[in-house]
């Protein structure tokens, strides 16, 4: 009984609620600074496994559901209404008061009193003050008291009060629809074991009931990911790691998505066309949705969140990196299939994982230049027999890198890297072809004596060219090519370092870079002559030529023995749905609406009490006046009432 | 007191003609627009212009300053906008546009108008004289003319952009500090006339400079007075009222901590003889931070009731309304312990003073150390 008691005063007491306040106000702050529901690999990735697992613990990745601070919230809630428990019926009761009876002794003790003599007759007096209340809006009781004293009490601004109370039950209100909608019912499930959160990637129909919500579901937040013309009447709500098959109380299915852009290129709006199905139904409702317009259905509000690649078609041409082949290889595939390339231990699985039509970039080096469209792009892994995968980035169309066009690849190995960036000129029919053409024509061991025997006449002087030393000629340029073309320029540095004394190096590094400009040019124009069925530049500009050997010493890192080119694509969209059911929205705007009338009563309501006590027997009347608030606007209250009613008592009428 | 002031007039009986004559020019104004634009109007549309002529009839009588205010305001962007004729391209090349009344002009005259101001507060405090008062009163309602038409012909000027990008200017940082700036020095001007505390005008309109000093480079070193388009999820009538909504917050809370800062110097004995008393300083950081508590609640309660509408929860602890309901439990707070506990003095204003790093982080913080829903002004 003592404890009960105890207990009651500590959670209806403010200490206990400010420092509830205080502890919601500490967990919300963390959870403003740690990215909340993140996928948990990011996490394990920042902290490392101990604190991984501490946090995980504590809830910290989704702070807002957890355990322990629903459960505070549920003690604030309790503690305010302990405490509206407590005051209402005080606050009641004086509302009702009009404090009658106090005496001159007491009054006197006001800080604001004065008293009035008059010289009309005590009737008339009352009468005139009783005015001046009236037009001050005050309410009055009056009541003569045993020594015959008449006291008329006045008050005004009674509802202040009410303030007290509305803006406290109103956190309750808010509090109870905010704790409906969280999801306080499916934790409990949990806590029971009725529910488990999935954590598989598993086709819905595999879903153990466990993980499935039924849809008299009170309230939940959905998402859902629908392809341009499929149907769903499944939902899914994540759930820490996890998530939860929400069933749909109807079928839902998507005609279109549309995204339209600014001139800019920023997006303008996101539509989806969708079809309600339902037995209830006469025919399927149709509906457009976009962002700020959702559709409400039996309770289910549907909102256009987001959206993703619906599995568009990719037409693309893989060119081989490291053979003598120039001509590309047709190659089909689709956003979230895979596609096989080569067989056995050297197989690689190519995974597409997105496409994106448009990419508003800023290319320039100016960060203030305006961000522009460069077209579309896809995303995808290339991964080997032991099943370690590299990621890729291409865009489909060259782009305007400092005045040269270049196809751009990005390369990582990790989703924490930054994507390194493989350059490789395109041509002047904004094609691969002349790079294409050069690689395969200097990687063709075949020809490189017949290269090296051609180079004799363009670099080595008359004078020197006896058989001997055009031999060794031919052979260090075989050589030099062998090296380049099986490890680019980091290779030939190797040679130069092993094989050339260091005072001679950077001597001998120009020479091999020159032999090395040429036998290209050299080999590229027998290339021509070789394959006049391809379209590519009919010379080599240095520029080009530059670009062209530094990309072709940068595909010994690029990680897969092809390229990929995107020649042309089909594109599906998904549109991102997200479906709520939240009965407690309107509890809380009920409780933010009492909260405004709330605080505008406890501010802006003055409340005044007056006592007007008329001694029997003098002609004098005590004016005395007090607030629950004494500030500047109490003073002057006090200041014109005073002048109003001596006026009242100086006039005759 | 005379005996005429004496007796209250009623709400209706306290109306005399200029009051009508503003309603009516008020009502003449959104009759036109109706007139005109009636075709392009949906529903909420035609409920926000009416509304606007309540609203701004009732904001006119409270305080009549306010009148002369929207007149001049309304006489400028008119002039702006004849001088456009529809082509954007003329701001460079008419005088008036180029130099005066285009936006980015007028928002420039408000920045070296409200710097200018500052300083003279400040003179005026330190040399005593009522006419460099007077002057520095003056800039600062020509800064806030300035600054609301900039607003207003900014509006214009994007739809001359295309009738697509069009919208209000309330959608990014740039934009919000502009509003800001016009939302603290009115409040202050209101206060400034009604308790005579024209001293306080340098201390109140340092955070204001402050602002300016951000505007400014915002400006010129990032740009980002150019007009952007709205990315959807801003394409909602709620931003017309929610921001503002929270910018009066703000104000008032920043309003109210300068306000704090000067009690404290009076509690200290500085500038005892050149400052307000104390106790006026105390009755006017409360009615700021109430005022400011109020429209902080509105519109938090208009940004939930967006979300709604928006995002698919009308609450979904994105940083910023995290941090907006840490500055709302903190001024929460601050009005309980002043109105239930009855608390005074030194503590309070120490917590206001306090208060307005909470208030500037959700404010600024949250968009340049967090990430989120918010993230429509990035630094």
């Amino acid at each position: 009984m003592y404890f009960s008691k105890k207990l009651y005063e500590l959670l209806s007491s403010m200490r206990f609620a400010v420092s509830v306040l205080t502890v919601v106000s500490i967990a919300s702050i963390i959870g403003t600074v740690l990215k909340q529901n993140e996928p948990y690999n990011n996490y394990l990735i920042q902290f490392g496994p101990y604190w991984f697992d501490f946090f995980k613990m504590l809830g910290m990745y989704d702070i807002y559901h957890s355990a322990w601070f629903l459960l505070i919230l549920l003690f604030l809630v309790t503690s305010t209404s302990l405490c509206v428990y407590r005051q209402t019926p005080q606050i009641l009761k004086d509302m009702r008061q009009y404090r009658e009876h106090l005496n001159e002794k007491s009054l006197r003790q006001f800080t604001h009193q004065k008293s009035l003599a008059y010289s009309i007759s005590t009737a008339q007096a009352q009468a005139k003050l009783s005015d001046v209340l009236q037009q001050h809006d005050y309410r009055w009781r009056q009541e003569t008291h045993a020594d015959g004293s008449v006291m008329l009490a006045a008050k005004t601004g009674n509802y202040q009060k009410l303030g007290y109370i509305f803006t406290h039950v109103a956190i309750i209100i808010i509090c109870i629809g905010g704790l409906m909608d969280g999801n306080v019912p499916l934790k409990i499930q949990e806590l029971l074991g009725d529910k488990v959160v999935e954590t598989r990637d598993i086709p819905v129909s595999q879903v153990s009931e466990k993980s499935k919500l039924s849809v008299r579901n009170l309230s939940f937040r959905a998402n859902l990911t629908l392809p341009e013309g499929s149907r769903a009447d499944v939902a899914f709500e994540r759930v820490r790691d996890g998530y939860m098959v929400q069933q749909l109380p109807f079928t839902l299915a998507l005609e279109d998505f549309r995204i339209e852009h600014y001139p800019t290129g920023q997006p303008k709006s996101f539509e989806s066309d969708l079809v309600i199905m339902d037995p209830e139904l006469k025919q399927p409702l149709k509906q457009t949705i976009k962002v700020n317009h959702p559709l409400t259905y039996k309770g289910i509000t549907i909102y256009q969140s987001d959206f993703q690649d619906g599995g568009t078609d990719l037409q693309l041409n893989a060119w081989d990196l490291t053979g003598a082949r120039n001509q590309p290889v047709k190659l089909a595939g689709k956003i979230f299939q895979q596609t096989q390339v080569g067989e056995g231990q050297g197989a690689l699985q190519i995974e597409f994982d997105d496409f994106k039509k448009f990419n508003v970039l800023n290319l320039s080096k100016d960060i203030k230049a305006k961000p522009r469209n460069v077209g579309p792009s896809m995303i995808f892994k290339v991964r080997d027999s032991a099943g370690q995968a590299k990621e890729y980035l291409n865009y489909m169309q060259p782009l305007n890198l400092d005045g040269q066009f270049y196809f751009v690849s990005g390369m990582r190995a990790t989703a924490q890297e930054e994507y390194k960036y493989l350059r490789i000129p395109a041509d002047e029919n904004m094609t691969l072809n002349s790079f294409m053409l050069l690689r395969a024509a200097l990687f063709d061991e075949r020809q490189h004596e017949q290269i090296a025997h051609r180079l004799v006449s363009r670099l080595l002087p008359e004078a020197h060219r006896d058989a001997q030393t055009t031999q060794k000629f031919e052979s260090s340029v075989v050589q030099l090519l062998k090296q380049f073309t099986q490890g680019g320029y980091s290779s030939v540095a190797r040679l130069i370092e092993s094989s050339v004394p260091e005072a001679q190096r950077e001597q001998v590094a120009k020479t091999y870079i020159k032999i090395i400009n040429v036998a290209a040019q050299e080999a590229y124009q027998m290339a021509l002559q070789q394959h006049p069925e391809v379209q590519a530049n009919k010379s080599l500009e240095d520029k080009f030529l530059l670009d062209s050997l530094n990309s072709i010493s940068d595909l010994f890192f690029y990680g897969t023995p092809f390229y990929l080119s995107l020649t042309n694509y089909e594109h599906h969209e998904a549109s991102g749905l997200q479906l709520t059911r939240s009965p407690g929205k309107n509890l809380v705007y009920l409780g933010s609406i009492l909260l405004v009338m709330g605080i505008f009563a406890m501010m802006y309501i003055r409340e005044r009490r007056v006592w007007l006590l008329f001694k029997a027997d003098a002609k004098q009347v005590l004016l005395a006046m007090s607030a629950n608030r004494k500030n500047h606007d109490f003073d002057q209250d006090y200041e014109q009432l005073l002048q109003r009613c001596k006026l009242a008592l100086r006039s005759e009428k | 007191m005379q005996s005429s002031n004496v007796r209250r007039k009623h709400f209706w009986q306290a109306r005399d003609w200029t009051d009508w004559l503003f309603s009516i020019l008020l009502l003449l104004g959104a009759a036109g627009v109706y007139a005109n634009y009636q075709s392009l109007m949906d529903g909420y549309e035609v409920f926000f212009l009416a509304s606007s002529v309540v609203g701004f009839s009732l904001l006119g009588w409270f305080w009549s300053p306010i009148r002369s205010l929207i007149a001049g305001v309304a006489a400028l962007s008119l002039s702006a906008i004849a001088l456009y004729a529809g082509d954007l391209s003329l701001m460079q090349q008419k005088f008036l546009l180029k130099f005066l009344i285009s936006s980015q002009s007028a928002v420039m005259w408000m920045n070296v108008l409200l710097i200018l101001a500052t300083l003279i507060y400040w003179l005026a405090l330190f040399r005593k004289s009522a006419f460099t008062g007077k002057l520095a009163t003056f800039l600062t309602w020509s800064a806030v003319v300035m600054g609301l038409t900039g607003l207003m012909v900014r509006w214009y000027e994007s739809y001359l952009i295309a009738p697509d990008i069009g919208h209000i200017p309330l959608s990014n940082l740039y934009e919000v500090f502009i509003l800001f700036c016009l939302i603290t020095s009115m409040m202050y001007l209101y206060y400034e006339a009604r308790y005579q505390t024209r001293q306080l005008g340098g201390l109140v309109m340092l955070v204001v400079s402050a602002a300016v000093g951000f505007i400014l480079w915002y400006t010129f070193d990032r740009q980002a007075n150019t007009i952007q388009p709205l990315v959807p999820a801003l394409q909602s009538y709620w931003m017309k009222i929610h921001v503002p909504a929270n910018f009066i917050g703000y104000g008032a809370f920043s309003l109210a901590a300068m306000v704090a800062a000067a009690y404290l110097l009076v509690d200290r004995g500085w500038g005892q003889k050149l400052l307000p008393a104390k106790a006026l300083l105390d009755d006017l950081m409360y009615r700021s931070i109430s005022v400011g508590f109020i429209f902080f609640t509105i519109a938090t309660i208009l940004g939930a009731m967006w979300a709604a509408e928006a995002w698919g929860s009308y609450w979904s602890w994105d940083a910023k309304e995290t941090w907006a309901l840490i500055v709302w439990l903190n001024y929460a707070a601050w009005l309980h312990l002043r109105l239930v506990k009855g608390l005074r003095g030194n503590l309070l204003a120490w917590w206001a003073l306090i208060g307005l790093i909470v208030t500037s982080f959700a404010f600024l913080g949250v968009n340049m150390f967090l990430s989120g829903l918010h993230s429509y002004g990035t630094l």
